[in-house]
């Protein structure tokens, strides 16, 4: 894991001692709301529905057991013993007090955490594959890269102030597990055919009001140019983005409108400008920060596939869940467990201070004290040998986190909606609640297979639902929370905004909704199709007529 | 007739207050002083800008309000659950929660 030097360290800290003034000016009355919340925003600090909420930034999805057993702490002491793990691979506490909030960031940055960036018209936290450095199907390790992105957007001045927020995601690998697609920027590392490596860089694609996949600008980008390439693509947006109207500020609104083909043509424009100017890294540091990302020292164990079978044998409900939540290590004898955060009708992305302690401690004793986080909103063990895997699963159980339902119907994404977000128009977490307790028989969610179901309280789509194989969208229909559904969309490497099946639906009737449809896809699906292909095979009127009668 | 209540976020903890007849700022709805017409409502809204003034509360606004079954109510959903905590978490709700913690 990269580590603080003490510029890194030093920027927090000051960034600690600031907020605490910022704070106690504004307790005192020097700095009134509106001067106080652009501020108190530049910490990742809301003001939501039933208090302020914290967004910690938890980079390219990375975190060390001690982070984690740190935010578990926080949770306990300043919060109401909980967390709750977003699509951002970020973790948002929903009761912190302002009063507490100075001393809450000074005890993140003891352990080289912040809230910088978590809000704002700025970069974003980068986010990453959560198998970066692990996955048999990678490339190279995206996260050497999202790292040097992170230095360099740290209070970049140039883009602290750009028309709209602005994410980056990095993959390493062609099975899209980061949704580079959707993203402001997506990079997707890359070999060219003499073997040096590069990034396909993806332009402009988002969710939220106006979704759209993002087109390709470069097939290409020599390794050495990335942040050359980035800074002019951040400066195209920059100077012609819109500030005259917030709903079309995003980058997606500039390509879009712009087309990306003149856009790619401005981008590279400026980028002859800068590309061989101090922009990009001096020689060696690439190599100097790929070093905190060194693979542990793995152990060979020649029996420890065989004693995982043995496990899978004596062990059904072991057998299922490393059948679902276990992929494949790149170095031998080792495997990637993944945590579920959706117990069925649990919240999605809530862990309890308890569970992540739990979480920690099993990734000291098996996991080389690493831990990851989803898009997804689960949690990753990204080493553990597999003959530890059983034990593994056992101290899991014993903490509802054995749910063997990854990339299953009851693993939904679902963003926290009006239960307590300020924006939202409907509520997302009860209505994941009832489908994942309708779905509650695994042996049915196993034969349904793979199903991306994902909710968003509003139409600002942070439950993702454009993307999701059936997406659920809550509006305000005079005062009722009704539910709009969307199918066939993907935020996967086959990227595609899902397309609105019919009229919304009553709160009532969103989960018998979900099921019409689960069954009309076990109905007609071919060998080894998901509910994907089953959808991009036939389109959407069979499942239209399931839902709403034949026209 | 249109009821109405004042609501805001206390600036310390960010926690949802009502408007109380004494002026001061309660975690309870019920305890909330109630307008009854527009021009009970903008004398409200005015008393609340001293909480906003003097920083005990962010943004005070006035909610719709009537009565069920003797209690008083936003009603809109959304005000429902300001006033009463996430409907997922019932252990937060307000009533549950406050009588926890204070054992």
């Amino acid at each position: 894991m990269y580590l603080y030097d003490e510029i890194d360290q030093a920027l927090v800290d000051e960034r600690v001692v600031q907020f605490r003034d910022q704070v106690s000016r504004r307790m005192s009355g020097e700095l009134s709301e509106d001067e106080f919340k652009p501020l108190r925003l530049m910490n990742g600090v809301y003001l939501q529905l039933h208090a302020y909420m914290l967004r910690v930034a938890i980079p390219y999805g990375t975190l060390s057991s001690e982070q984690m057993r740190k935010l578990a702490w926080i949770a306990r002491k300043y919060d109401r013993g909980y967390g709750h793990f977003t699509t951002r691979q970020n973790l948002q506490y929903n009761w912190p007090k302002l009063e507490d909030l100075p001393d809450i960031l000074a005890e993140l940055a003891s352990v080289q955490m912040h809230a910088l960036q978590t809000s704002g018209n700025c970069i974003r936290n980068v986010t990453a594959d959560q198998y970066a450095g692990v996955a048999a199907d990678e490339v190279a390790d995206p996260r050497v890269y999202a790292e040097i992105i992170r230095q360099w957007s740290t209070l970049h001045p140039e883009f602290s102030f750009l028309p709209r927020k602005f994410k980056i995601a990095v993959t390493g690998s062609q099975n899209d597990r980061a949704a580079v697609k959707v993203h402001d920027i997506g990079l997707i590392v890359k070999r060219n055919p003499a073997g040096e490596l590069g990034f396909e860089v993806i332009v402009g694609g988002g969710l939220g009001r106006t979704p759209f996949v993002g087109p390709t600008i470069r097939e290409f980008l020599p390794e050495r140019h990335l942040l050359s390439y980035l800074e002019a693509v951040l400066r195209v947006y920059n100077m012609l983005g819109r500030r005259d109207n917030m709903y079309k500020a995003r980058i997606k609104i500039q390509v879009h409108e712009t087309g990306a083909a003149e856009f790619t043509r401005l981008v590279e424009a400026e980028w002859d400008q800068i590309r061989d100017s101090a922009v990009d890294l001096p020689a060696g540091e690439k190599e100097r920060i790929a070093s905190y990302f060194v693979p542990p020292r793995y152990e060979i164990s020649a029996d420890a596939a065989d004693v995982l079978a043995r496990h899978k044998r004596e062990d059904a409900g072991f057998a299922r869940w490393v059948d679902t939540n276990v992929f494949a290590h790149k170095a031998e004898g080792y495997a990637i467990a993944n945590i579920s955060l959706k117990p069925i009708g649990g919240v999605p992305g809530d862990a309890t201070a308890e569970q992540m302690e739990a979480v920690a401690a099993l990734a000291d004793r098996f996991s080389f004290s690493e831990i990851r986080i989803t898009h997804e909103q689960n949690l990753v063990l990204p080493h553990v040998r597999k003959d530890n895997l059983y034990a593994l699963w056992q101290t899991l159980k014993s903490y509802d986190l054995d749910t063997p339902n990854l990339g299953r119907v009851s693993d939904m994404i679902a963003c926290p909606g009006m239960d307590y977000c300020s924006l939202a128009n409907a509520r997302s977490i009860p209505v994941a609640q009832a489908i994942s307790k309708r779905f509650a028989d695994l042996d049915r969610q196993h034969d349904i297979g793979e199903l991306k179901l994902k909710i968003s309280g509003c139409i600002n789509a942070c439950g993702h639902h454009h993307a999701g194989h059936i997406g659920i969208l809550g509006v305000d229909r005079k005062g009722e929370e009704y539910y709009q559904i969307t199918l066939g969309g993907s935020g996967a490497e086959d990227a595609s905004i899902g397309e609105i099946v019919g009229p919304a639906l009553a709160y009532d009737a969103v989960v018998d909704a979900v099921e019409t449809l689960v069954d009309k896809y076990l109905a007609i699906r071919t060998e080894g199709e998901r509910f994907l292909d089953t959808y991009r095979r036939v389109g959407k009127d069979p499942f239209k007529e399931a839902l709403y009668g034949a026209a | 007739m249109t009821q109405q209540v004042i609501s805001a976020n206390r600036l310390s903890d960010g926690l949802v207050v009502y408007l109380a007849s004494d002026d001061s700022w309660s975690e309870w709805i019920a305890r909330s002083e109630i307008a009854t017409d527009e021009a009970a409502a903008d004398a409200l809204l005015a008393r609340a800008k001293w909480g906003e003034e003097n920083r005990i509360v962010v943004d005070p606004y006035l909610v719709h309000v009537a009565e069920y079954d003797g209690e008083v109510r936003p009603t809109k959903y959304r005000e429902f659950i300001r006033a009463t905590g996430p409907s997922v978490r019932p252990d937060l709700s307000k009533q549950n929660y406050v009588r926890a913690a204070k054992g």
